[in-house]
Formats: structure tokens, C-alpha cells, sequence
């Protein structure tokens, strides 16, 4: 078979199984949206903005576990692309990009729409290539999704000039099945040594935890993670990431950890004597300051990726090697130890996290008559069962949704951890649409961050993603107004909006239906009435409590046990303070 | 403390400023870096003087060798190893201090490899604390310009870094 350039993109494409192309034409792409327009089973999905494309596909890898696959044009094209290729990077999220250059005759010069693709993104992929010969196009496809699938995910571009994809010159096509790369062969298995000596020190833990990240989640290894779970009966927490990944309805569930974490989580990690961390990161947002981390925990890690261990905290066992072969094998050592937990021990440290799980710090005030950001959760949770997709942009809607919806199952909860890149929701919502188009989709947002990425609501009207936009509108850029509240004696330096848009009039001038909520009364109703829509786009502006803050906190330089709470332990919330 | 990190990658474009990139991105330093293929032209040898705490060299090592072009590397500092950095300096030669260049030169092995009426130009190899002597030894204002390779390096012994 003699292919062009562009039919070799295309047929790498199909070979590799791609369903959705996320992308948006342009000159340096012409030849192949040729190509693409010559067939019909890789579904190309016109966005209205690169930024989104590459969200959408992250969406869409994120919920699916395949990779997301993006197409778009030189110069601006790429350069658009690149927050989504960071937001990707930083979650590590399997992607391979696919943007334009100048033709090579003319790389260098400044061209017409001429960026360094390949430099740009050098800092914020897991690879680049620039693709200068034809005859090396097809084995750069294969190698951009072997690596991007392999070992921790992440994104990858491929860089193709014009000419390289030019319908008049063909060659024979032959894409390989397998590659091996000598310089790429990531870790599988861990060192049996250390897992021995991992088990071990779990066994014998008296104030155990257990911290599981997005590792879990990129790794498909929620079953082994719950199985191993249970067989010890030992508390779970869960980062923002990894949410989903054990299920949050569970009794050994003590909820998320880090600065809007739980007290029960962020206590159990402060006072805990052995913590495995599986597939997390030690992320500042978790860690708080690093000198009053932990004091008093001997702590395993495993991860896939040697870089992340002992990055910003030192671990006494190291395992590298992926989750499920790990945990599985931790399993099989656990069930024939001699080593038997110290059920006493255990009896006893269940009962003090159970006394921090009666300060009960998520309660806020039930009985205001403004809407609550943390009811408008509780009621999306329950109207959807419990299992709905949810995305979500950034800020205090985001933590509001990690805290009060419970995920149950594994790439549910669909955000953008690391790089906290506002746009995310709406694009990410139609990804993941796109992907499991019989399930229920809700886009967490507020109103500053969707108008980040809003003329995605016209790529929903095209593509008929009927998800529901949860607008959780304080008319303030909500996590900017509570730090400078807590830190800067409330100066609400541009943290607020004066003209803020009629969402209604917006969502109907796309296609859509929009709804405004401005009572506590109405928002069951409503949510119930929005997803009974089953083929419309709902936009729901809801109207909340513009004062209501985000708790538990650690403040910056602040360690687990030094939170800010709502109320102080043991104090009644005053139903009277609106 | 002083390492050397002796690389073997793909000898690909943009390789080298993946890892230039990857130094100034994480805030390590390079105090030399020196690079050119090796005797399989599919393979380049760099080599990188970087100084840091054992946790900083640790996340070095890890963070290059998680570059998908790099194939191997080795911390030479953990080993004994030999050490050479090439240096070449150009020196204003008149009349009396001719012959003291000369003899200088001679001292510290030094080759004149390129000779006018009034100046010298040397090539001189070793560790780079000797190549620092020979520096401090001449008159300042004698020098007219220095350039050295930074340090290369193999361990010592029948092992050595190839695939």
C-alpha cells in the first residue's frame, strides 16, 4: 500500500484504534485534513479553540484510559495548544498532539505561522519530534503512542511539516506492530527485596495509612488497590487525583488529604507511624511544609516513575515498578506472612480517627437561605446516583466537588490536578461525553473559569453533547477572594467581576438550554429537571453564597495538623451565622 | 559536592538541549558540558560537571535518565576514574618572555602548536586543576584568550559506559 504523508497520519491513526480527533484546521495541516476528509472512521471533532482540542482529548484518555489524540496547525495552532499539553504533562495523561510546521525548506526562517513546536513544548511533553523525512513518519506515529502509553503516560507531540505530508509524493506503507525503543524501557515489576521489606514494616504498623494518587487511577489499579485495602483493614486516603481509585462510600475511606482534605485524613497522615504511598507524588498541595511532614512515619513508596520518589520527601522503601504488579504481589506476601497485624493496635487507632471524623469538618450551614456551593454537590451527588462523570474547572467549585461528591468508581472525577488550568470543565466534559455517551456528565465550573473556555458550548451543539454545566456563580474569582481574605486582610485585589454575562441568554444563544437558580428550594428540582433532558445541553447558573469558603485549609507553610476548620472541634455550628 | 555525569544518548537533533533544557528548568547547574558522537555515530557521549548535595545528584541522575533519548549514564565521581579537560590558550610572546612562556610550558607539558613573532598558541591537556596552574602562572596581561573543553572522563578498569 502507497501512502502520502497525510494518508500515513490518518492510517497510523486507524491502526492504532483512534476514535476521536480532536483538532481545528489550518495551512500547515491542509494536506491533512485532506486526508481526513477521505474517510470516515477516525471521527474528527472541530473545537473552537486548539487549548480546548487538547482538552477535550485529555477528557476523553482521562475517562477511557486510551490515549487522546489532537490535530492542529503551526504558529498559533500550536502555541494555543500548549496549556492543554502542560494540563496533560503535569497529570500525566497518555496524549499524542499532532501539530503543523512550515514546509522544511523553510523551517527557521521565520515563516509564515513558523513556531518552534518542538522547543516550545520540550519542557512540558514526555517527547517531541519534529518529522523531517517521509520515510520516518510512520515509525514516529508508533513511537509517539508507544510512549505516550507506556510507563507513566504522558503527552507527546509529533511535529510534521507541510511537505512531509504532500498528496502528490507516496510511499509504501508498513507500520509496525511493535517497537522497542533502546533507550526507553520502563519499569514493570518491582524489586522483590523491597517489597518484602515493604510488607513487613506494614504489618507491624500500629498507626498505618494508606495515600493512593492518580498512579492508581493512570494504572488501572483500583481492584488491586481495594483488595488490598480491605485484607489489612487500614484507612485510605486518597488524593485530589486519585480520587475514584478506592471507593469513597467505604468505611476505611477517610477522604481526601492535603490543604482541602479532611481532618481525619490530614490527622491520620500527621500522627500515622507507616505510610505506603501508592502512585502519589508527594505534592506540595499534600505535603504542606515539608520540614513538619509526617514526623513520625516510616513511609514505602511505589511509583512507576524513579524521578518521583524521594523528590521532596525522603522514603524509607522505595519500589519502582507499576501499582497492580506490586500491590498484587503485596497481597500474596501479606496472605502468607507469619507477621500478624496488631488487631489491638489497629481496634485502637480506628477509634481516635473515628473521634476526628466526628469533628465532622466538611458540615457547613444547612439552613441558610442563600444556596450552598456544598448542597449544590450533595444534590448533584444524589440526583446522579452517585455516578455521573464529573469535570471541573478550577478554584473553590473544584475542591467543593472533590469534597461533597463521593466517587465510588475509578476515572469518574475528571480534573485538571497539577497545572489547575481554568477552561478545563467544558472541553473535558465533551470529551468525556463523546466517550461514554449513554452516562450522565456534569461540568463543575464558575462563572470565571468557564468563560475561560465558553465557545465550546458551540463544539457541543455541532457534536450534540448533552452534558449539564453546574455554574457555581459567586460573582467572585472564588479561591483568589478567599486567599486574600485569609492573607491579604481582604483587599480583593481584581478577584471580582462586574460584568458577568447572562449565562441564560448565552446558553440559548448556542443552542442550549440555560436555567438560573437563585434558591435553596430550587436547586433539587431544577438538577433533577436538567438531567431528565437526556439530548440537551442544560447550562444551570446557579446563584451561591458569595462569602462561602473552602475548608479544612492549610495555609502555606502550615503542616496536617495545623488546619483551619470552619468551626473549631467540638464547637456547634451557629445556625444563625447566614 | 563536584560530579561527573557521563552520558550516553541518541545522537539526535534537539537532544543536547533536552538536557540544557532540563538543567536550567529544574535550577541545576552545569559548570561544563562537553559532547560528540562516539565511535557508533548513532550514539553521542556527553559529559556534565554539575555540582549539588547527594539528594540534588540523585534527582539529577533520575530526572536525565527518565529522557526518553538518553540511553545510559554513569556518575563518574562515584568511582575512580581518570579525568582530562583539553585547553588551548593564546599568549602574547615578545623578547625576554618568549623564553619563559616556553619553559613554562614545558613544565606543565603544554604543546605550542601555533607561533608568530609575538605570540604563542598552546595546547595543553590534564585535570582542569592543573589547566588552572598553568593559567595562574602566566602573566595576566600576557594572556590574550583562553578556551577549554570542560572535563571529560571514563572509570577506570575494564568496565566501561557503552550499550
Amino acid at each position: 500500500m502507497e501512502l502520502s504523508g497525510g494518508e500515513i497520519v490518518v492510517q497510523s491513526l486507524k491502526d492504532e484504534g483512534v476514535e476521536f480527533l480532536f483538532g481545528y484546521p489550518g495551512g500547515a495541516v491542509l494536506h491533512l485534513y485532506d486526508a481526513i476528509f477521505h474517510q470516515e472512521e477516525v471521527k474528527h471533532i472541530l473545537v473552537r479553540h486548539e487549548q480546548a482540542a487538547v482538552h477535550s482529548a485529555d477528557a476523553y484518555a482521562r475517562s477511557t484510559g486510551k490515549p487522546g489524540v489532537v490535530l492542529v496547525t503551526s504558529g498559533p495552532g500550536a502555541t494555543n495548544a500548549v496549556t492543554g499539553i502542560a494540563t496533560a504533562h503535569l497529570d500525566s495523561i497518555p496524549m499524542v498532539i499532532i501539530s503543523g510546521q512550515v514546509g522544511t525548506p523553510v523551517i527557521g526562517s521565520d515563516a509564515f505561522q513558523e513556531v518552534d513546536m518542538v522547543g516550545i513544548t520540550r519542557p512540558c511533553v514526555k517527547h517531541n519530534f519534529l518529522v523531517k523525512n517521509l520515510a520516518d513518519l510512520a515509525v514516529t506515529m508508533k513511537k509517539a503512542f508507544h510512549v505516550a502509553t507506556t510507563g507513566r503516560p504522558g503527552p507527546v507531540v509529533v511535529d510534521i511539516p507541510k511537505d512531509i505530508t504532500a498528496p502528490n509524493i507516496k510511499i509504501p506503507y508498513d507500520y509496525p506492530k511493535e517497537i522497542s525503543m533502546r533507550s526507553y524501557n520502563p519499569v514493570v515489576k518491582g524489586h522483590s527485596g523491597q517489597i518484602k521489606k515493604a510488607v513487613d514494616l506494614l504489618l507491624k504498623a500500629k498507626r498505618p495509612m494508606i495515600y493512593a494518587g492518580g498512579g492508581v487511577i493512570l494504572g488501572d489499579g483500583s481492584e488491586e488497590l481495594t483488595a488490598f485495602s480491605k485484607l489489612l483493614n487500614y484507612p485510605v486516603t486518597n488524593t485530589l487525583m486519585g480520587l475514584g481509585g478506592f471507593p469513597a462510600t467505604d468505611k476505611q475511606f477517610v477522604g481526601m488529604l492535603g490543604m482541602h482534605g479532611t481532618y481525619e485524613a490530614n490527622m491520620g497522615m500527621h500522627e500515622s507511624d507507616v505510610i505506603i504511598a501508592v502512585g502519589a507524588r508527594f505534592d506540595d498541595r499534600v505535603t504542606g511544609v515539608l520540614e513538619k511532614f509526617c514526623p513520625y512515619a516510616k513511609i514505602v513508596h511505589i511509583d512507576i516513575d524513579p524521578s518521583s520518589i524521594s523528590k521532596t520527601v525522603k522514603v524509607d522503601v522505595p519500589i519502582v515498578g507499576e501499582v497492580t504488579t506490586v500491590l498484587k504481589e503485596m497481597i500474596d506476601l501479606i496472605k502468607s506472612s507469619d507477621i500478624k497485624v496488631d488487631q489491638t493496635a489497629l481496634e485502637s487507632w480506628w477509634n481516635q480517627i473515628n473521634k476526628w471524623r466526628d469533628v465532622n469538618c466538611l458540615e457547613y450551614d444547612r439552613n441558610s437561605k442563600l444556596i450552598k456551593p456544598q448542597y449544590v454537590i450533595e444534590q448533584l451527588y444524589e440526583v446522579t446516583k452517585g455516578d455521573a462523570f464529573v469535570t471541573s474547572d478550577v478554584g473553590q467549585h473544584q475542591m467543593f466537588a472533590s469534597q461533597y461528591y463521593h466517587f465510588d468508581k475509578p476515572r469518574r472525577w475528571i480534573n485538571s490536578g497539577g497545572l489547575g488550568t481554568m477552561g478545563f470543565g467544558l472541553p473535558a466534559a465533551i470529551g468525556v461525553k463523546l466517550a461514554h455517551p449513554g452516562s450522565d456528565v456534569a461540568c463543575v465550573t464558575g462563572e470565571a473559569s468557564i468563560q475561560m473556555c465558553i465557545q465550546e458550548l458551540a463544539t457541543a451543539t455541532q457534536y450534540r453533547t448533552p452534558v449539564k454545566v453546574i455554574n457555581l456563580n459567586n460573582q467572585y474569582m472564588g479561591m483568589v477572594r478567599q486567599w486574600q481574605e485569609f492573607s491579604y486582610e481582604s483587599r480583593y485585589s481584581q478577584s471580582y467581576m462586574e460584568t458577568i454575562p447572562d449565562f441564560v441568554k448565552l446558553a440559548e444563544a448556542y443552542g442550549h438550554v440555560g436555567m438560573r437558580i437563585d434558591k435553596p428550594e430550587d436547586v433539587r428540582p431544577a438538577l433533577e429537571e436538567a438531567f431528565a433532558m437526556k439530548d440537551r445541553l442544560v447550562f444551570m447558573d446557579i446563584m451561591t453564597d458569595r462569602t462561602e469558603n473552602v475548608y479544612p485549609m492549610i495555609e502555606a507553610g502550615k503542616a496536617h495538623n495545623e488546619m483551619k476548620l470552619r468551626v473549631a472541634p467540638g464547637t456547634p455550628i451557629n445556625r444563625d451565622l447566614a | 559536592m563536584r560530579h561527573i555525569i557521563s552520558i550516553l544518548m541518541e545522537n539526535e537533533a534537539g537532544a543536547l538541549s533536552r538536557v540544557a533544557g532540563l538543567f536550567s528548568a529544574r535550577g541545576y547547574n552545569i559548570e561544563s558540558l562537553t559532547v560528540a558522537p562516539t565511535e557508533d555515530l548513532t550514539l553521542s557521549r556527553m559529559t556534565v560537571v554539575t555540582h549539588g548535595s547527594d539528594e540534588v545528584i540523585e534527582q539529577i541522575t533520575k530526572q536525565l535518565n527518565k529522557l526518553i533519548d538518553v540511553v545510559k549514564l554513569i556518575d563518574l565521581a562515584e568511582a575512580v576514574h581518570v579525568e582530562r579537560e583539553l585547553m588551548l590558550v593564546k599568549i602574547k610572546a615578545a623578547e625576554a618572555y618568549r623564553e619563559e612562556v616556553k619553559s613554562l610550558s614545558d613544565i606543565f607539558r603544554g604543546k605550542i602548536i601555533d607561533v608568530t613573532s609575538t605570540s604563542y598558541v598552546i595546547e595543553m591537556t590534564g585535570p582542569s586543576d592543573k589547566l588552572d596552574a598553568f593559567v595562574e602562572a602566566i602573566d595576566e596581561d600576557a594572556v590574550i584568550e583562553v578556551v577549554r573543553s570542560g572535563p571529560m572522563g571514563m572509570s577506570r578498569g575494564e568496565k566501561g559506559l557503552h550499550l
